[in-house]
């Protein structure tokens, strides 16, 4: 069983107990533990099942690489899925449950996957699921989506609060182990911006646990005295609990600091994102113990020797009473040593090397410990434990000699330098064949603005395999970081360190070498999603040859532990099946984040009412107050309709055309854009942005211009006014100011840039109401100041003058075919304009209208909406606008693009009116069919609806489409089906419904 | 997430402060062009492994277009410089011809300064 020893624990504070609860049942650890030495301490290994088999799965490393030991973690607003064991601190009333079973953990119906493995080799999805379709939709999906997934999403809206944090460093350094420390202590020491990172709470890595002795003192003293040292330099920051989760181009980096994830109390977001720019950038990431390949190497109780010493010395907590130790190194020696030390046993000591190891194994055999050198584990024996290991030769084919009782086995296969962030930005890695592992290439780094490197890794994460090379080489880091930001490095000596004497390792990529097909398929090397060293053999056999698709076809390293633990294991056995060389076969891309980390921490404060910066005209208020219904328009709110009480919005629709058409209509037109084109040669600018001519409008006059892009396409349109002899103002549409201001600048800027023009986008200092119907005059009258008679201010006109006291401009252009004028003030006096107007304008029932009847009324008008009437691939000729494409001018933007054969080609659908025979309002975007299929097997189709509403003028259904040959073929009917499946026919005719000789809007 | 210098203003700014437009140094053709021509303008773009020229604007700066050279392999920078120049400056190809010896810019734009 795993239990908590008597000793002290190097991490734990047995002061403080602390009670939390697994699976319904309360528990005690203490604080300092992490859930899963707390679980382990109270004799529960078993801690979860794996994604395919649904196999029982405990914990097998300590720390961020591990693959098993995942819990539903908090509940309700705090809930969080796929949470690491050995990476969540305990906290008093933790709540975790295990998760990927059913009914429980215990039992679990879908193990019956694992014993039909045989049935479900790699790739089997691809292979099974393809055919016949209808069994997917209603077999196979079904099940599969009962029995899979890890964890389950949260429903509650997140509880916490997260943010982003901006930091600019000369060195960054990420990984707080004894290299990280010398290289922050030595970069520094030279006088520049220092930040040092470390993702767990404690600093030093593995050192204390095992037994450094550095500058003549044991490692703990040594990294008190560190911290102390770099406390008093104000150029270094340090901190905990954050990762390096990624490097990108130019120093840039993301850390994620998990502030108040082990204390939910605390008054802090929960997360933060670090954005961070640093000149140079050193990894001191360390290295991560490879699992071995063999037979039940998934069982529980089976771990990593580094993780079984950890929870012995960090958190006085046995994984076994007898553990079986199985290596190809000397460093699993030192767990073995440990256990002695603790009072366990250790039954022997599994060493896959012919001549075993050196000094440890010398120190291993004086305590007595039986070392067995040139052996195997065969296989394990157990279930949800394991009961004891089968032993035989490493060379042979499996053939089981001895078997060793025990409930532990503790594996180690060799170290993997962790790259991950070198690798992100481009750092190249070199196979280093002494240690079997990949490590950095200093000659191949990320390459900064300037071409020169910017990362460089130091210590274990660069393949030094001793404390004294690896301080070394961070203290070398650290001051070649500084001095390359500028820093000064002291002349210092790299602290020393001893280290014993290490006999080589051997590469042992299966266990034992001759292993047949029935060991093979059940040695795992990706312990999560379930890969065998028998799944990747069938990939290579079945033509996978490349990593990249190996994994994908495997789903090797794809699970949420991104294959920290069986990545190499898994190479290895490709290589072998391909009979290649490892460094040949390559590594699969590295991309980060390092380990997971939230969707919380990467929006930050990004959420509610500051997700997105809303843009508010100035009637926003009034609209808010009077029953609006509101339009996202771009970034901003636009009233679509106003509700009086009780009313629907398609009744508020029909009301507000209504009283516009027939008496009076108010709306707030401030968001078109209005941009300003001066100087002297604007107006021969505006004739190549424009498709007709503007340079020829008297000042005083509007016009109606269309925009297409240099593709030929329509893009915008607006009513444009010259203002004087050097001004025009181009109104947009809503979406188009911003876009169209930047378009103007670009050609000025890039094309035309000794052209004297200069453009401003002047869209938020006015607000503009459009004041419509026929007694739009009159209330305008009623309020007095300027002339807007017929005669003074006729159609297509604009005046700048006084009404009811304000400044206004006033432009007579209409967009609903009635007497209308769009009156600009500035934005500041928009309120108090539009109180103004709605008081004095209710003896005429003014009525404010919304977006909706702007467009039903356009609509009725036959007038064209840009994103209705074009999509980005209709020409103004679609729309029968030949007349605003200019034949005067030699060019405009756009015009050698409509020369093209497919512009003119006769066959283009073009807009008509569409009228259903039965009333009803066609649905949008419905297509015109005729008979026949296409060669893609489709239906044929002549035409598609752009608009489409219920005229409540004419009190039947209209619509704009297109419509092949469309104009010539007026009083012809169509056929639209709809979803389902019954048809409307809709005859073809003018798409101007309402008033075509345009009497009313000329009055 | 590249550093750039906006040649304007001389705000060196994140790329997030910047927008990309593509590749520099096309020339406009219009009426009268022919087909090939008018399809080359709009349509046929350098996609080099190694160094190019393109465009950028500080949207969200200054408002104003500039040009960079830059390496798509290494993410070198070699500098930015005025966009209002139909060929990339002389100081900016020798910059680049020290970090890339034996690099020319008849190299670039399919021979347009050839
Ligand atoms: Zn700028």
């Amino acid at each position: 069983m795993s239990t908590r020893l008597s000793s002290a624990g190097r991490l734990l504070n047995r002061e403080a107990a602390v009670k939390f609860n697994f699976n319904g049942k309360y528990l005690q650890g203490y604080e300092g533990d992490t859930l899963a030495s707390a679980l382990l301490a109270n004799d529960q290994m078993l801690m979860g099942r794996s994604f395919k088999y649904h196999r029982p799965r405990g914990v097998v490393a300590s720390g961020a690489e591990e693959p098993n030991g995942l819990v539903n973690l908090g509940q309700g607003a705090r809930f969080e899925p796929n949470a690491r064991v050995t990476t969540t601190e305990l906290f008093e009333g933790l709540v975790a449950e295990s998760q990927n079973h059913w009914p429980s953990l215990e039992f679990d119906i879908g193990v019956v996957n694992n014993y039909a493995a045989r049935l479900l080799p790699a790739g089997f999805y691809y292979k099974t699921f393809i055919h016949p379709r209808a069994a997917w939709k209603h077999v196979f999906e079904p099940v599969i989506r009962k029995s899979a997934g890890l964890g389950r999403a949260p429903k509650s809206r997140d509880a916490d609060r997260y943010e982003h944090f901006y930091a600019f460093v000369d060195v960054l350094i990420i990984g707080g182990g004894i290299a990280g420390l010398q290289a922050a202590r030595a970069a520094g020491a030279a006088g520049v911006k220092v930040l040092l990172i470390e993702q767990t709470p404690h600093w030093g890595g593995r050192a204390p646990v095992d037994g450094a002795e550095i500058a003549g003192k044991p490692a703990g003293d040594w990294i008190r005295d560190t911290l102390k040292a770099l406390g008093k330099m104000p150029n270094v920051q340090i901190r905990t609990r954050m990762m390096g989760a990624g490097i990108y181009d130019h120093g840039y980096a993301l850390a994620y600091e998990r502030l108040s994830d082990h204390a939910p109390d605390n008054d802090l977001p929960r997360h933060r994102l670090w954005r961070i720019r640093a000149g140079q950038i050193i990894t001191t990431t360390g290295a991560i113990e490879r699992p071995l390949s063999f037979a039940g190497n998934d069982i529980p109780g089976v771990m990593l020797a580094s993780a079984v010493r950890d929870y012995v010395v960090n958190y006085a907590v046995s994984p076994g009473d007898r553990t079986v130790v199985v290596t190809n190194n000397d460093d699993a020696y030192r767990t073995a040593l440990v256990l002695k030390e603790a009072g366990l046993e250790v039954p022997m000591i599994v060493d896959a090397r012919p001549d075993g190891g050196g000094a440890l194994a010398e120190q291993a055999k004086a305590l007595g410990i039986r070392v067995e050198t040139g052996t195997a584990i065969a296989k394990v024996n157990g279930g949800k434990r394991v009961t004891a290991v089968e032993i035989c030769p490493q060379a042979g084919e499996g053939k089981s000699m001895t078997l060793v009782p025990c409930d532990a086995v503790a594996m180690s296969g060799g170290w993997s330098p962790v790259v991950h962030l070198w690798s992100h930005c481009g750092g190249k890695l070199i196979w280093d064949a002494d240690h079997a592992h990949f490590r950095p290439d200093p000659d191949r780094p990320p390459l900064g603005a300037d071409g020169q490197g910017f990362v460089s890794v130091a210590g274990f994460a660069n393949g030094a395999m001793g404390f004294g090379d690896a301080l070394r080489d961070a203290d070398d880091a650290g001051k070649a970081a500084a001095k390359a930001t500028g820093g000064t490095p002291k002349r210092s000596a790299a602290p020393k360190a001893v280290d014993v004497e290490m006999a080589p390792m051997a590469p042992v990529w299966k266990m034992p070498q001759g292993a047949g097909y029935k060991l093979r398929s059940k040695m795992w090397l990706d312990f999560q999603n379930d890969v065998k060293v028998s799944d990747v053999q069938l990939a290579a056999q079945e033509g996978f040859e490349s990593v990249e698709h190996t994994k994908r076809y495997t789903t090797l390293g794809m699970a949420t532990d991104q294959g920290k633990l069986s990545n190499i294991n898994g190479l290895a056995v490709l290589a072998d099946s391909l009979n290649a060389e490892i460094p040949q076969v390559g590594t699969t891309t590295f991309r980060p984040p390092y380990t997971p980390i939230s969707m919380g921490a990467i929006g930050g404060e990004a959420r509610g009412e500051i997700f997105q910066p809303l843009r508010r005209t100035p009637t926003h208020d009034w609209a808010e107050e009077h029953g609006v219904y509101w339009e996202p328009v771009g970034h901003w709110r636009r009233a679509y309709c106003y509700n009086h009480k009780g009313e629907s919005v398609e009744d508020a629709v029909q009301r507000e055309v209504r009283a516009t058409r027939a008496s009076l209509g108010l709306l707030d037109a401030s968001t078109l854009g209005k941009i300003i084109v001066k100087g002297p040669d604007a107006g021969r600018f505006l004739d190549m942005i424009y498709t007709n001519m503007m340079s020829t409008l008297k000042p005083g006059r509007c016009r109606y211009g269309l925009m297409c892009t240099e593709n030929g396409f329509l893009t915008d349109d607006g009513v444009v006014a010259r203002l004087d002899e050097d001004t025009w103002l181009c109104h947009t549409t809503t979406g188009g100011a911003d876009r169209i201001h930047a378009h103007m600048e670009e050609w000025l800027q890039t094309e035309w840039w000794d052209w004297k023009v200069y453009t401003a986008n002047l869209t938020e200092q006015y607000a503009q109401f459009a004041v419509v119907g026929p007694n739009a005059r009159k209330l305008l009258e009623k309020l007095g100041g300027m002339d807007v008679s017929k005669e003074a201010l006729p159609f297509m006109a604009w005046a700048d003058g006084k009404i009811g006291g304000f400044d206004t401009r006033v432009f007579r252009i209409s967009f609903s075919g009635e007497l209308s004028y769009e009156i600009a003030v500035p934005a500041s006096q928009g309120r108090a304009f539009w109180d103004t107007l709605l008081d004095a304008g209710e003896e005429w029932d003014i009525t404010p209208y919304g977006t909706e009847a702007l467009h039903v009324m356009r609509a009725e008008k036959g007038f064209i909406m840009i994103g209705d009437e074009t999509d980005g691939t209709v020409i103004p000729q679609d729309l029968g606008l030949d007349w605003a494409l200019s034949k005067k001018k030699d060019d405009y933007l756009g015009k050698r693009a409509q020369e093209r054969s497919h512009m003119a080609d006769p066959e283009r659908w073009k807009l008509v009116g569409l009228e259903t025979l039965d009333g009803s309002v066609l649905p949008d975007g419905a297509y015109a069919v005729v008979e026949g299929d296409n060669e893609n097997g489709q239906r044929k189709t002549e035409g598609r609806v752009t608009s489409t509403y219920h005229s409540p003028t004419l009190n039947h259904g209209i619509a704009m489409g297109l419509v092949l040959h469309g104009p010539d073929r007026m009083g012809a009917v169509l056929d639209f089906p709809k979803v389902d499946g019954t048809i409307v026919k809709a005859k073809i005719v003018s798409p101007v419904f309402y008033d075509p000789d345009g009497e009313k809007q000329n009055v | 997430m590249l550093i750039l210098q906006c040649p304007c203003c001389g705000v060196e700014a994140e790329e997030t402060e910047f927008a990309g437009g593509g590749q520099a140094h096309l020339t406009r053709e219009t009426v009268g062009a022919s087909e090939e021509n008018f399809e080359a303008y709009l349509f046929m773009r350098e996609n080099p492994k190694g160094v190019h020229f393109e465009r950028w604007r500080h949207a969200n700066g200054c408002g104003k277009w500039f040009h960079a050279a830059r390496c798509t392999v290494t993410l070198e920078v070699f500098g930015t410089y005025s966009a209002q120049t139909t060929r990339p400056p002389n100081e900016i190809c020798d910059k680049i011809t020290a970090r890339r010896p034996g690099w020319s810019l008849k190299d670039w734009g399919s021979g347009k300064f050839a």
